[in-house]
C-alpha cells in the first residue's frame, strides 16, 4: 500500500483550498503541498458560484459598513474579531485575484466595476458577468500551476482523517482510478472541501456537495459548530434548484407573486422601490434568509405561482433590457432558457427557494485552526465565524480569498516546526479504516443506498426547512436515526476497483447522514429564532440572554449527538434589532 | 414542426466497459420513464439509482458549468446536463458513450489525464516582467481590452473539443484545441507580457500548426469559446513571431 508524505496536505481544490496551496507555497517555498481532490480542481463547486465577492472599495464606502452589514447579516452570531479581520482584508484579496489575472468586470475607464447585493449597504460585490466563482476557480486553478511545490492527487476521495494522541497525522484515501488505497502522512492537513447541501433534496449545490470534510473532522472528535444555519438561497429555479444569483435583483431584478405584486413590501422590506431603481437594503435587496421566508408565507397565503415544476414566484429582468442582460447576466439567460424554457429579455423567469449554503462546518478561529492539533478548515465547511445565522451574499467567495491565504499560512508555519508522522502511529486505524470500506464495498445487504439518500434529502427538507417545529424536529430524528439503521444494511453491486462509484457514493451517504443528524440535533436544541433558523412553536424570537452562542455538535458513534455551547465574541457591535427598507431607519441602525 | 408522439419511457443505449471484466466496450439498454425537462445526465441518474448500479460516469454542477458530464450522445460530443431527451423523441433512441479520442478507464468515464496535463503545460497564467503592488491597485484594464479575450476564457474544461477533433483522435500528442485557446486567452490578456514564453510549445510540432482548420471543436463547444478561431489567430501571431525572429526583435508584447 502506498504511503506518501508531505509537509502540508490540502483536502479539496475549490477555491479555498487553491488559495491554500498557493499561500502555503508563498509562505515557505521549500515545502511540499499535496492537494488532493476527489474530482479536477475545475469541477469543485466553487465553480457554479455566480454573483461576486464582496470588498469595499468605493470612495463612500468603508469597512466598518462592512462589517455592521455582515454581523446585523448575521443577526450577531457573528464572531466580531473574525468579521473585522475579513473586511479589512478582503480587498485585498479579491485586488490580488486582479493581479493574477481573474476577468473582473471594468468600467469605462478601466477599473474593477462593483454590483449591488443583498444586505449590503453600499455597492461592493466585484463580480464577473454572472460567472464569477468560474473565473476565480479557473484563476487560482492555473495560478497555482506556477508552484512547483504542489502536487495534485486529482480523484482520490479522502475517506478518513488519522490521528494520534488529538494530533492529526495525515489522511487516509482511495485513488479513484484503481480503488487503492493511499495513506498521507502530512505534518498540517487543510480540510476545504465545501458544504454539505446535498443533505437536502432541492438546491443549487452540485453532487459532489456532500459534506465529506465536515463528516471526517466531525468523526475524528471535531466539533461542528452552528450546524441548523442553513441558507435557502431565494431565487433557485423550481424542479432543478439551479442559481439564479442574487446579481438578478442587484442590477435590479424584482420578485412578484401571482397578482404581479412585489410582495417582499409585506414582509418589512419596503416601502416598495420604484423598477429600475434598487436601493440598497431594501425590497429585492433585502437578506436571503427574509426574502426566503417571505416566500413560505406567500405560498401559504396562496399566491404563489403553481408551475409544471412546483410553486414559484417570478424574477422579473425584463426591464434591464436585452443589452445589459447580454452583458451583466448571460448564464442566467443562458440557464433559463435551457432548464425552464425562459427567455429572460422577454418573460419572468420563476423562481423559489433552494438550500444553498451552510452557514456552520467545523470549528475554527480567526487562525482557520480548528481545536485539532494541525488540523485547518477553510471555506464552506468550516464555520470561520464570520456568516452567524445568514451569510450575506458576496461574502463567501471573498471568505475563500481572505481564510485560503490565512490557512495556508499557518499551515505552512505549523509544518516549519512539526515533525514528520510515522507511519506505524498510524498503521491500526489504516488497517481497520480500509478493512472497515472494503466490507462496504461487498456489502450485501438489502436497503438500496440511493433510496436512503433521497428519503433522508426529503426528510430534511420537510422537517428542517425554512421554518422548524419542535414536532418535526423531533420526528426527523427519529427518521434519520432509522435511515442510519438502514444505512447498516445496504447492498452494492458492483464489486470492481476501478472507478467503482456505487461505492464512493455509499460512503457519502455515510458522511451525509451523519453531517444531516448535526444538523436536526443542533436545531433541536436552539429554542429561539434567528437568521436562516426560524421556530414557529412558541420560540419566534430572537433569544440573546440564552442563544448568544454558537452550537457545539460532537459525534458519538452509533448514536446520537451530543450538543454545547459556545459564547460569540462581540467586540464592538451589541445585539439590536436586525431591520431592513424604511424599519432600519427608524430603529437608526 | 412534425408532431411527434410524446412516450412514457425511452430506449437509452449505454457503452458499457469495466477493465477488470471486460475485454472490449459493450452495449446495454434500459427503458427509462420519459419526462419533458429530463436531461440525459439525469436519465444516467436515474439508471444508477434504479435500473444498474453499477453504472460510472462523472458528473457534478447539472448546469453546464464544472464540465463533468460530456458524453457522446448519439455520436456526437455533448454535456450531458444540457442535453435533453425531448430533442431525441424524433430518433427515438438515445446511445450514449464515452468521450471519443481519449481512452476509457470505465463505462462512460474517459481518461482525461493528458487533456490535464496539456492545459498546466500552456503556461495559463499572467506573466509579468515586473509585479505591480497590489497597494497600487488594480491593472486598468477597459471593456474594450476584456473583450479581446473574455470569449476564449469561458472554457469549462468539459473535452468536448478534443472529441470532435480528428487531428488530436490521430494523434494524442496535439496540444489541442482548448489548451491552445487558453493559451490564448493569456496572450490576449492586456495585463499579460508573457506571450513570447508561449511562443514555442505554440509554434511547435505539437502547436497550432498541427490543426487543419475542421473547425468541428468549435461546432462542439458547448460555451462558444470557438477554440478553432484562436488557433488560426494563433497561426497568426506564430508567423508574426518567426518573422520578427528572423530579425531580431520577438519577445515583446
Amino acid at each position: 500500500m502506498q504511503t506518501i508524505k508531505t509537509d502540508v496536505l490540502i483536502i479539496g481544490a475549490g477555491g479555498g483550498g487553491l488559495r491554500a496551496a498557493i499561500a502555503a507555497a508563498e509562505a515557505n517555498p521549500s515545502i511540499t503541498i499535496a492537494q488532493v481532490s476527489k474530482v479536477y480542481p475545475m469541477r469543485s463547486h466553487t465553480v457554479a458560484a455566480e454573483g461576486g465577492a464582496a470588498g469595499v472599495i468605493q470612495d463612500h464606502d468603508d469597512v466598518q459598513y462592512h462589517f455592521d452589514d455582515t454581523v446585523s447579516g448575521g443577526d450577531w452570531l457573528c464572531d466580531q474579531d473574525v468579521v473585522d479581520y475579513f473586511v479589512r482584508h478582503a480587498t485585498e484579496e479579491n485586488m490580488r485575484l486582479e493581479h493574477w489575472g481573474c476577468p473582473w468586470s471594468r468600467k469605462p475607464d478601466g477599473r474593477v466595476n462593483v454590483r449591488a447585493f443583498g444586505g449590503m449597504k453600499i455597492e461592493r460585490t466585484w463580480f464577473a458577468a454572472d460567472k464569477t466563482g468560474f473565473h476565480i476557480l479557473h484563476t487560482l486553478f492555473q495560478t497555482s500551476l506556477k508552484f512547483p511545490q504542489i502536487t495534485r492527487y486529482n480523484e482520490y476521495f479522502c475517506t478518513n482523517l488519522l490521528v494520534k494522541d488529538g494530533v492529526v497525522q495525515g489522511v487516509l484515501a482511495i485513488d479513484i482510478a484503481n480503488g487503492t488505497f493511499v495513506t498521507f502522512l502530512a505534518k498540517s492537513v487543510i480540510i476545504a472541501t465545501g458544504g454539505a447541501g446535498r443533505v437536502y433534496r432541492f438546491n443549487t449545490n452540485g453532487g459532489i456537495v456532500t459534506g465529506d470534510g465536515m463528516a471526517m473532522a466531525y468523526r475524528a472528535g471535531v466539533p461542528l459548530r452552528d450546524m441548523e444555519f442553513v441558507q435557502y438561497h431565494p431565487t433557485g429555479l423550481p424542479g432543478t434548484g439551479i442559481l439564479m444569483t442574487e446579481g438578478c435583483r442587484g442590477e435590479g431584478g424584482i420578485l412578484t407573486n401571482t397578482d404581479g405584486y412585489r410582495y417582499l413590501q409585506d414582509y418589512a422590506l419596503g416601502p416598495e422601490t420604484p423598477i429600475g431603481e434598487p436601493k440598497n437594503k431594501y425590497m429585492e435587496l433585502g437578506p436571503r434568509d427574509r426574502l426566503s421566508q417571505a416566500f413560505w408565507h406567500e405560498e401559504k397565503k396562496g399566491r404563489v405561482i403553481n408551475t409544471d415544476r412546483g410553486t414559484a414566484v417570478n424574477l422579473d429582468l425584463r426591464h434591464l433590457g436585452e443589452a445589459k442582460i447580454n452583458e451583466r447576466l448571460p448564464f442566467i439567460r443562458e440557464l433559463a432558457k435551457s432548464y425552464v424554457g425562459v427567455d429572460p429579455v422577454y418573460a419572468p423567469i420563476p423562481v423559489r427557494p433552494t438550500v444553498h449554503y451552510t452557514m456552520g462546518g467545523i470549528q475554527t478561529n480567526i487562525r482557520a485552526e480548528t481545536p485539532m492539533t494541525g488540523l485547518y478548515a477553510v471555506g464552506e465547511c468550516a464555520s470561520s465565524g464570520l456568516h452567524g445565522a445568514n451569510r450575506l451574499g458576496s461574502n463567501s467567495l471573498a471568505e475563500l480569498g481572505v481564510f485560503g491565504r490565512v490557512a495556508g499560512e499557518q499551515a505552512a508555519l505549523h509544518a516549519k516546526q512539526a515533525d514528520m508522522p510515522q507511519m506505524e502511529d498510524v498503521q491500526d486505524q489504516v488497517n481497520e479504516q480500509k478493512a472497515r470500506w472494503l466490507a462496504l464495498r461487498s456489502a450485501k445487504g438489502a436497503e438500496n443506498p440511493a433510496h436512503i439518500r433521497k428519503e433522508l434529502a426529503d426528510v430534511m427538507e420537510a422537517g428542517v426547512g425554512i421554518y422548524r417545529l419542535s414536532s418535526e424536529l423531533d420526528s426527523t430524528k427519529e427518521k434519520l436515526a432509522s435511515l442510519q439503521e438502514r444505512y447498516r444494511n445496504i447492498g452494492l453491486n458492483d464489486g470492481t476497483n476501478v472507478f467503482n462509484t456505487e461505492w464512493l457514493y455509499a460512503i457519502e451517504l455515510g458522511f451525509l447522514l451523519d453531517v444531516g443528524e448535526a444538523m436536526v440535533h443542533s436545531a433541536s436544541g436552539r429554542t429561539e429564532s434567528r437568521g436562516s433558523h426560524q421556530r414557529l412553536d412558541g420560540f419566534e424570537t430572537r433569544n440573546d440572554v440564552d442563544f448568544l452562542k454558537h452550537t457545539l455538535a460532537y459525534w458519538q458513534p452509533g448514536s446520537a449527538p451530543k450538543t454545547a455551547y459556545q459564547d460569540v465574541v462581540i467586540t464592538t457591535s451589541q445585539p439590536a434589532t436586525r431591520a431592513y427598507g424604511d424599519a432600519a431607519n427608524k430603529k437608526g441602525s | 414542426m412534425s408532431t411527434v408522439h410524446v412516450p412514457s419511457t425511452i430506449k437509452i443505449t449505454v457503452q458499457r466497459y469495466r477493465p477488470e471484466l471486460d475485454d472490449k466496450p459493450w452495449q446495454q439498454a434500459f427503458e427509462v420513464p420519459y419526462h419533458f425537462d429530463l436531461s440525459v445526465l439525469e436519465s444516467l441518474n436515474y439508471i444508477k439509482d434504479n435500473l444498474d448500479s453499477s453504472l460510472s460516469f462523472r458528473w457534478s454542477c447539472r448546469m453546464a458549468i464544472c464540465g463533468s458530464c460530456g458524453f457522446m450522445i448519439n455520436g456526437v460530443p455533448k454535456l450531458g446536463c444540457k442535453t435533453f431527451l425531448r430533442d431525441y423523441l424524433e430518433q427515438g433512441h438515445i446511445t450514449i458513450a464515452a468521450l471519443d479520442n481519449f481512452p476509457i478507464e470505465k463505462d462512460l468515464v474517459a481518461d482525461i489525464s493528458g487533456f490535464v496535463e496539456k492545459l498546466e503545460t500552456v503556461k495559463p497564467y499572467l506573466i509579468r516582467k515586473q509585479e505591480k503592488p497590489l497597494s497600487e491597485g488594480e491593472y486598468l484594464q477597459t471593456p474594450a481590452e476584456v473583450a479581446r479575450y473574455k470569449q476564449f476564457s469561458q472554457c469549462i474544461n468539459c473535452g468536448l473539443c478534443y472529441a470532435a477533433c480528428p487531428q488530436f483522435g490521430r494523434n494524442p500528442e496535439f496540444l489541442g484545441p482548448a489548451a491552445l485557446a487558453l493559451a490564448y486567452r493569456y496572450n490576449k490578456d492586456s495585463r499579460d507580457q508573457g506571450s513570447s514564453e508561449r511562443m514555442p510549445f505554440l509554434n511547435s510540432e505539437q502547436g497550432v500548426w498541427s490543426c487543419t482548420f475542421v473547425g468541428y471543436c468549435s461546432e462542439v463547444c458547448p460555451k462558444h469559446v470557438d477554440p478553432a478561431a484562436a488557433i488560426n489567430q494563433g497561426k497568426l501571431d506564430s508567423t508574426l513571431d518567426y518573422g520578427l525572429n528572423l530579425i531580431g526583435m520577438a519577445g515583446g508584447k
